[in-house]
């Protein structure tokens, strides 16, 4: 899915603290059959990954969830209020609601699994630098069971922001069954335009809403 | 003294070097201590209770050294089988009213200090011997912290063994004692504290036990957190690795190595995010995310394509969810088998009536009017499993557009949840 039309390739860093898995993502990348995406550079820890996001400005940064000294969470809270240009899109191993929910909470625009193919991968580097979150399907499960309505759930405090709306849930439904944003468009007879306002502002309440399962996932977390 | 008790010589094989000693529930004839002891020693029982009564003899040893033991050694599980033997019980009784006897005569011949045991204050320890008993009873029922007395009778017999206590004491204090009202007041309180202290031993006991059970459950949890952030940071990077590369080599042992490789991710992954406290994972009979979970796993397994299942809230294994895993799993396979993808998607819902799951593609799909005959057949039986228990199936799909299976199937009324 190319609708963007690239101008420029989106700059990209990558942060993970394993030097293999790095190399990976980069050859992936930077090999044939991918376009619109170049590799800037790339950091195995908090502290470089602070500096180099400071001295590279990537449009994009590769974040690795889980690193020794903090972890993907450790990143985005040194440096999200000082670029806020940057973009962060997660990437982990973990398939775990604590680790999705919370790095999303801390900022990234989106999460995807590192079994991720590089087409796909590089795919999504273009659309979060575009500005679309990039909702797996299994962040879009997340995200269903964290707003849903449960019999003996706490009220919604802020109804703004703890709660979905019923197309935003329709779309979310479809992102968890693996429809592209094209597809949930002529599914539900809407624009793409308005899919992706409905993810944005999907992201927007995970990210900002004080519902019970999102501040527990993002704090019960286990591995940091 | 031949015909020991059966339970010792099977009893004892696990582990018999780290075992402690674990007090009788069944077969007990006061406390099960004696029995504890001969299993963790390997000796007939009946010997044990003759040490036990000669130790009695000798100023009531026997009587401190069970008493100790019996606080301090936990009953055994619960559900424990065992024979019992009525003549060895009876012979049980028979040696608790000799040692006791004994302790008594001995005690008035002898010396002056073990004069103690005599009158008031033996009756004390019989009163905290029926409490405590009382105690251990309540402990094999219920498993609250507070319910250690259970029942009417039992509820009586602990008021009886209090009571006994009691007059023991004041007996005790009034009939040796020719102090001033001051001191008397002193003595009176101290022996109401200590009898108290005494009867509420069994509370106290379990108070420790549960408190240390629940540190030991703690460090496990810790520890288990600190593996799996090793493992996590090592093993599951290098098998996500290892899925990439194989992606691009298309070749048949390529396609095996991915499959051994998300296998092992799937399991380690069961393991690592099982919730703490769970020694096994759910079983997947009992709950339907588990049961498609495991379903999905099998059909990754078989043909060596990736099935990601994303499951929102979850509901009991029941008949109708089992049709529903069921005709999934067979969607799941056509897709694998069929469509010619590397990915198949599941995903499922729990709503308050009803449970979805979609099983989509992006595969060839196909023209539904022109199937060939075997797939006919498997869509039949996903159909007719479905329908047979009031659920709906819906199949979308066209040549070149890939194929979604989309299940529905009414919830069965029953509102809770497994969570």
């Amino acid at each position: 899915m190319s609708t963007t039309v690239d101008t420029d390739p989106a700059r990209v860093f990558i942060v993970d603290d394993h030097a293999l898995f790095r190399r990976g993502v980069r050859a992936e990348l930077e090999g044939p059959g991918v376009s619109g995406v170049s590799v800037v550079g790339e950091a195995g820890s908090v502290g470089e990954a602070v500096a180099g996001i400071g001295h590279y400005r990537p449009d994009v940064v590769l974040l690795d969830v889980h690193m020794p000294d903090g972890g993907g969470a450790a990143v985005l809270a040194r440096t999200r209020t000082e670029y806020p240009d940057v973009v962060f899109l997660a990437l982990s191993v973990s398939d775990a609601a604590e680790d999705v929910i919370s790095v999303i909470r801390a900022g990234a625009r989106g999460y995807v699994t590192k079994t991720i193919s590089g087409r796909d991968l590089a795919d999504a580097v273009v659309r979060v630098k575009a500005g679309d979150p990039v909702f797996s399907p299994r962040l879009a499960g997340f995200v269903l069971d964290a707003f849903a309505d449960r019999p003996g759930a706490a009220p919604p405090v802020d109804p703004e922001v703890d709660q979905l709306t019923r197309r935003e849930r329709d779309v979310l439904r479809l992102l968890a069954r693996g429809y592209a944003y094209k597809e949930i468009a002529a599914e539900l007879v809407i624009s793409i335009k308005t899919v992706e306002t409905h993810v944005s502002s999907v992201l927007r309440k995970t990210q900002s809403s004080n519902r019970h399962e999102l501040s527990r996932w993002a704090t019960d977390r286990r591995l940091v | 003294m031949t015909q020991t008790d059966p339970g010792p010589a099977e009893a004892v094989t696990p582990a018999a070097g780290e075992r402690r000693v674990q007090r009788y529930r069944r077969g007990a004839v006061v406390a099960g201590v004696a029995g504890g002891v001969a299993e963790h020693l390997d000796v007939p029982v009946l010997r044990v209770r003759i040490a036990f009564t000669v130790l009695c003899a000798l100023g009531g040893a026997g009587v401190l050294a069970y008493g100790g033991l019996w606080v301090f050694c936990p009953l055994e599980p619960a559900g424990t089988e065992r024979e019992v033997d009525d003549r060895d019980r009876l012979r049980g009784y028979g040696l608790v009213a000799l040692g006791l006897a004994l302790a008594l005569v001995l005690s008035a011949v002898g010396d002056q200090i073990s004069g103690w045991i005599l009158g008031p204050l033996g009756v004390a320890l019989v009163g905290a011997a029926v409490v405590w008993r009382e105690a251990d009873g309540g402990s094999g029922t219920g498993r609250g912290r507070t319910r250690v007395v259970s029942g009417r009778a039992g509820v009586l017999r602990a008021v009886l063994g209090a009571v006994l206590v009691a007059g023991g004491i004041a007996a005790f204090l009034l009939g040796s004692l020719d102090v001033g009202a001051v001191q008397f007041g002193l003595l009176a309180a101290t022996a109401t504290l200590v009898g108290v202290v005494v009867l509420t031993v069994p509370w106290w006991m379990r108070l420790v036990r549960e408190l240390s059970a629940e540190r030991r459950e703690r460090i496990r949890s810790e520890e288990r957190a600190e593996i799996a952030a090793h493992l996590h940071d090592s093993v599951l990077q290098t098998l996500a690795l290892i899925q990439r590369h194989t992606e691009v080599a298309g070749d048949e042992t390529a396609r095996e190595v991915r499959r051994l490789a998300r296998r092992q991710e799937r399991e380690l992954r069961d393991w690592l995010y099982q919730e703490a406290g769970d020694e096994t994972p759910t079983p997947e009979t009992t709950c339907f995310g588990a049961a498609l979970r495991t379903a999905a796993g099998d059909v990754e397994d078989t043909f060596a394509v990736s099935v990601a299942p994303v499951i929102v809230g979850d509901a009991v294994f029941d008949v109708r969810t089992a049709a529903l895993v069921a005709a999934a799993r067979e969607a799941m396979t056509n897709a694998a088998k069929h469509a010619g993808v590397e990915e198949v998607s599941v995903y499922a819902e729990v709503e308050d009536g009803t449970v979805s799951v979609f099983v989509r593609d992006r595969g060839k799909g196909f023209e539904p009017d022109a199937v060939p005959t075997d797939r006919h057949g498997l869509a039949d039986s996903i159909h007719a499993r479905v329908e047979r228990h009031g659920g709906t199936v819906r199949l979308r799909t066209a040549p070149g557009e890939g194929t979604e299976v989309g299940l529905t199937m009414p919830r069965t009324e029953q509102p809770s949840e497994v969570a």
